[in-house]
C-alpha cells in the first residue's frame, strides 16, 4: 500500500468521522431543535442595542463639546433630548 | 502523490457540497446536530485542502515535473524560494490558494464569531460552503493543479518578473484580502436569510472586514513597489486591469468601513451597508475573474479559457441571488432614524461613500468597456490613463478634502459658529501651504498644488483631533499628557487608528503627486565616458559588466552619479537574460534620498552592440512617502484591529441576555 493511498484514506476517514461527530455523540437526541431567540429575547436585544446607541450618542456629544466641535448653544439644545432618550432606553432595557 | 492531491481536493469538494446542502437543510428546518455536522464539514474541508496544498508544495520542492503545473512554472535552476512561490504563479495554484485561504477564514470566522448569534451562524455555514464549493469544483473538474504528464528533463521556468522577493508576500496578501471579503458577505447573507437585521453580524465580522481590507491595501502597496523596482518602466501604478482588480473591492470595502459606523451609531443605512458588502465581495470575485480568465488579453482568450465562463456564471449567480435576498428583506432593513443635518459627521461619511463608490464604478467601467466593446464590435479597444486620471482627480481630491473635514464636524449636526472655530487652524495651515507652494514654483501642476494644499488641511485636522482629544482626556483626570494620549487612543481604537490610516493616505497622496506631477525624465545614448544631467544629478556611464549566475546572465551598466561635484556612488542598471524562460528583464537601479524622500531612477533602456547604452533617468520627488504610507497604514490598521477589553465587556453584556443553547 503506497503512502499516498494511506494518507488519502486517513484524510477521508477523519473527515467522515468529524462530520459524523454530532450524531456519534448523540445518536438519539432528546431535543434536536435549533433554539432561536424568542420574540422577548429579540426585543431585549433591540432595546440593548438602542440603549448602547443612546449612551454612545450622549458620550459623543459630551466629547464633541469638550473638543470644541459643538458650541455651548448647540450643546444645550441637544443634551436634553439625548438624556431623555438615553433614560428611556435604559428604562426599557432594564424593564 | 498527484493521486493524493486529487483525492484531497475531491474530499474538500464533497465536504463543501455537504456543508452547503446539509447546512441549508439544517438552517431551514432547525436541525441542531445537522447544523453542527455541516460546520464540522467546513473544518474537515480545511484539513483536506491543507493536504492538497502540502502535496503541491512538496512536488514543487522536489522538481517533480510529472506534475504539469510544476513543469509549466518552474525549472531545475530556479532558486528554491521562487520554486515554492510558483505555487501561486499560475492559474491552478492561485485557485488552490483561494480555496485554502477561504477554508481557513471560514473555520476561524465560524469558530470565533459566535457573537453573530446561532441563528445567523447556521446560515453562514452554507453560504461559506457554497463559495468554497465553486472553487473546489473548478479545482477538481476544470483546472486541477494535479494534472500529470510524462516528466520532461526540465521545466519551462517562472516568468522573470515573478522572480522577485515580493512574489513571496504580495500575492498571499492580496488573496488574504480578496478572500477575506467573503466573511462579511457570508455573515450579511446569513443575517438576511435568518431575518436578523440587528447589528450582531456587523459586530461579529468587524475585525474580519478590517483585516481583509488591511491585507488588500498592503497587498496593493507591495504590488506597486514590486512594479516600481521590478517591471522597470519608472512607475508604480499603470491603471492596468489587474491592478484595478484589487483597487475596486478595496474602495468598496473602504466605503463600507465608514458607512457601517453610521449604522452602529444611528441605526441608519442598513440597506446601503448590505449592498456595499455584496459589491465588495462581487468585485473581489470579479478581480479574480479578471486576472485568471484571460479576458484582459482579449474576448477570444476568455471564450477559450477553461475557467472564465464558470467564473462569469458564478458572479452573475452571486450578484442576482444576493440582490434578490436584499429585495426580499427590504421591509426588515428599513431604518427608523433619518439624517438630521447635511452638515454632520454622518453626512460627511455619506459624501465619502458616494465618492468612493463612484470612483470604484468608474474604474469598473474603464475595465469592462474594452471587453464589451470588443465583444460587440470585434475590434479591441483600450481605456487609457487620462480617463482614470480624470476620475481620480474628480473624485479623489474631494475625498482627500473630506478626510480632513469629517473629523472636524460633530455627529448629528454642527452649527456654523462651531465649524468656524474647528476649521480655523487647518484652513489657515492649508492656505499658507498653498501660497508657499505657489511662491516656490509648484504651480506648474494645478492638481499637484491642490493635492498638497488639501493634504496639509487633512494633516492639520488630524493633529488637531489628537491634540484636542488629548487635552479633553487630560481635563477628565488622566495622569499627564502621555497618559491622556494613551487613554484617548485606547478608548476609541477604531477612530484613532482610522485617523492614522488617514495620515497614511495623505502621505500616499503627497508621494503620488510629487512623483508624477513634478518628476523629471531625461533620455540619452551614452558611450563609455559620456555623461547626462537630470535634475541636478550628473550621470557618467563607465561601461558594462557581465556575469552568469544559476539561471540567468546579468549585464550591468556602471553609472557614476555626481551632484554639485560630489561623488554620490555607482549605480548599476541593466538587463537579465533568463535561459529556461528565454526572456529578458529590465533591472533598474535606484538611488534613494532619505532626506528629500525622492529617488533617482535609472533604466538601461537599450544595451547596444557597440558598447553604448540608451539610458533613461527619472528624478521622482517624494516617491518614498508612498512606501512610508504603507508602514503608517499598517500601524493604523493594527491600532484599529487591536482588541478593546472595554468594548468586549460592553458587547458581552449586551448579548448576554439573548444567548440560547448552541
Amino acid at each position: 500500500v503506497s503512502a499516498a493511498l494511506l494518507i488519502g484514506a486517513v484524510v477521508a476517514i477523519a473527515s467522515v468521522v468529524l462530520v459524523a461527530v454530532p450524531f456519534l455523540r448523540e445518536p438519539v437526541a432528546a431535543d434536536d431543535r435549533l433554539l432561536h431567540p424568542d420574540a422577548a429575547q429579540r426585543r431585549r436585544l433591540a432595546r440593548a442595542e438602542e440603549r448602547d446607541r443612546a449612551l454612545d450618542a450622549l458620550k459623543e456629544l459630551e466629547f464633541d463639546h469638550r473638543t470644541g466641535k459643538v458650541s455651548d448653544d448647540d450643546y444645550r439644545a441637544q443634551i436634553g433630548p439625548l438624556r431623555q432618550r438615553a433614560a428611556a432606553a435604559l428604562r426599557e432595557a432594564d424593564g | 502523490m498527484p493521486d493524493l492531491g486529487r483525492a484531497a481536493l475531491a474530499t474538500s469538494f464533497l465536504l463543501l457540497v455537504y456543508a452547503s446542502v446539509a447546512g441549508t437543510f439544517a438552517a431551514w428546518h432547525g436541525r441542531r446536530r445537522l447544523a453542527e455536522s455541516a460546520q464540522n464539514a467546513l473544518i474537515a474541508a480545511f484539513g483536506s485542502t491543507t493536504v492538497a496544498v502540502v502535496v503541491l508544495l512538496s512536488a514543487l520542492a522536489r522538481h517533480d515535473f510529472s506534475f504539469t503545473y510544476v513543469a509549466q512554472h518552474t525549472s531545475r535552476e530556479l532558486p528554491l524560494g521562487y520554486t515554492l512561490t510558483a505555487f501561486w504563479g499560475g492559474q491552478e495554484g492561485s485557485l488552490l490558494l483561494w480555496l485554502f485561504v477561504l477554508c481557513g477564514y471560514s473555520v476561524a470566522a465560524v469558530l470565533t464569531a459566535r457573537r453573530a448569534g446561532r441563528e445567523v451562524l447556521v446560515w453562514v455555514v452554507p453560504v461559506l460552503g457554497l463559495v468554497g464549493t465553486f472553487f473546489a469544483l473548478l479545482l477538481v473538474f476544470v483546472a486541477s493543479p494535479f494534472a500529470t504528464q510524462v516528466a520532461p528533463a526540465d521545466g519551462a521556468g517562472l516568468n522573470p518578473s515573478l522572480q522577485n522577493p515580493y512574489m513571496a508576500i504580495h500575492p498571499p496578501m492580496l488573496y488574504l484580502g480578496y478572500v477575506g471579503l467573503t466573511v462579511p458577505f457570508a455573515f450579511a447573507m446569513g443575517a438576511l436569510l435568518a431575518r436578523r437585521t440587528d447589528e450582531r453580524w456587523i459586530v461579529a465580522t468587524r475585525r474580519w472586514t478590517l483585516a481583509a481590507w488591511a491585507f488588500l491595501g498592503v497587498g496593493q502597496l507591495l504590488g506597486a513597489h514590486w512594479a516600481y523596482v521590478e517591471i522597470g518602466w519608472g512607475g508604480y501604478y499603470a491603471w492596468d486591469p489587474v491592478e484595478n482588480a484589487a483597487l475596486m473591492p478595496w474602495l468598496a470595502a473602504t466605503a463600507y468601513l465608514h458607512s457601517v459606523m453610521i449604522q452602529e451609531k444611528r441605526g441608519m443605512l442598513k440597506v446601503w451597508n448590505v449592498l456595499l458588502v455584496v459589491l465588495a465581495f462581487c468585485l473581489s470575485l470579479f478581480g479574480t475573474f479578471l486576472t485568471r480568465s484571460g479576458i484582459i488579453q482579449s474576448i477570444h482568450s476568455f471564450t477559450q479559457s477553461s475557467i472564465g465562463p464558470w467564473f462569469l456564471g458564478f458572479i452573475c449567480f452571486v450578484t442576482a441571488g444576493s440582490l434578490a435576498l436584499v429585495l426580499l428583506r427590504l421591509p426588515l432593513l428599513r431604518s427608523k432614524t433619518r439624517l438630521e443635518s447635511l452638515v454632520s459627521r454622518e453626512a460627511t461619511f455619506l459624501y465619502n461613500n458616494l465618492l468612493l463608490v463612484a470612483l470604484a464604478l468608474t474604474i469598473l467601467w474603464g475595465v469592462v468597456y474594452p471587453i464589451l466593446s470588443e465583444a460587440v464590435t470585434g475590434e479591441p479597444s483600450t481605456v487609457s490613463k487620462p480617463y482614470y486620471n480624470f476620475f481620480l482627480h474628480s473624485f479623489g481630491l474631494p475625498l482627500l478634502l473630506l478626510m480632513g473635514i469629517g473629523p472636524l464636524v460633530a455627529w448629528r449636526r454642527a452649527s456654523l459658529r462651531a465649524l468656524g472655530r474647528t476649521f480655523l487652524w487647518p484652513t489657515a495651515a492649508a492656505v499658507l501651504a498653498g501660497v508657499a507652494l505657489l511662491a516656490a514654483g509648484a504651480g506648474s501642476s494645478r492638481v499637484g498644488v491642490i493635492a498638497y494644499t488639501f493634504s496639509v488641511f487633512v494633516l492639520a485636522s488630524i493633529v488637531l483631533e489628537f491634540a484636542r482629544g488629548t487635552s479633553a482626556r487630560k481635563a477628565l483626570g488622566s495622569v499627564g499628557w502621555g497618559g491622556a494620549f494613551t487613554s484617548l487612543v485606547a478608548r476609541n481604537r477604531r477612530r484613532y487608528g482610522g485617523y492614522v490610516v488617514h495620515a497614511s493616505v495623505v502621505l500616499l497622496a503627497i508621494g503620488i503627486a510629487g512623483s508624477s506631477a513634478y518628476q523629471t525624465v531625461r533620455e540619452a545614448r551614452l558611450h563609455p565616458g559620456g555623461a547626462m544631467t537630470v535634475a541636478g544629478n550628473r550621470l557618467v556611464f563607465r561601461g558594462f559588466e557581465a556575469r552568469t549566475v544559476a539561471n540567468h546572465r546579468e549585464i550591468r551598466a556602471n553609472v557614476d552619479v555626481y551632484r554639485d561635484g560630489n561623488y554620490l556612488g555607482r549605480y548599476r542598471p541593466g538587463k537579465n537574460q533568463y535561459f529556461a524562460e528565454d526572456q529578458v528583464s529590465n533591472e533598474v537601479s535606484i538611488r534613494h534620498d532619505l532626506l528629500t524622500g525622492g529617488d533617482l531612477f535609472l533604466i538601461a533602456d537599450q544595451v547596444n552592440a557597440n558598447g553604448s547604452i540608451d539610458l533613461k533617468a527619472l528624478q521622482k520627488p517624494l516617491v518614498n512617502l508612498i512606501w512610508l504610507a504603507g508602514l503608517v497604514f499598517v500601524g493604523g490598521s493594527l491600532i484599529a484591529l487591536w482588541p478593546d477589553a472595554r468594548e468586549e465587556r460592553r458587547l458581552a453584556e449586551r448579548y448576554e441576555g439573548v444567548a440560547v443553547r448552541a
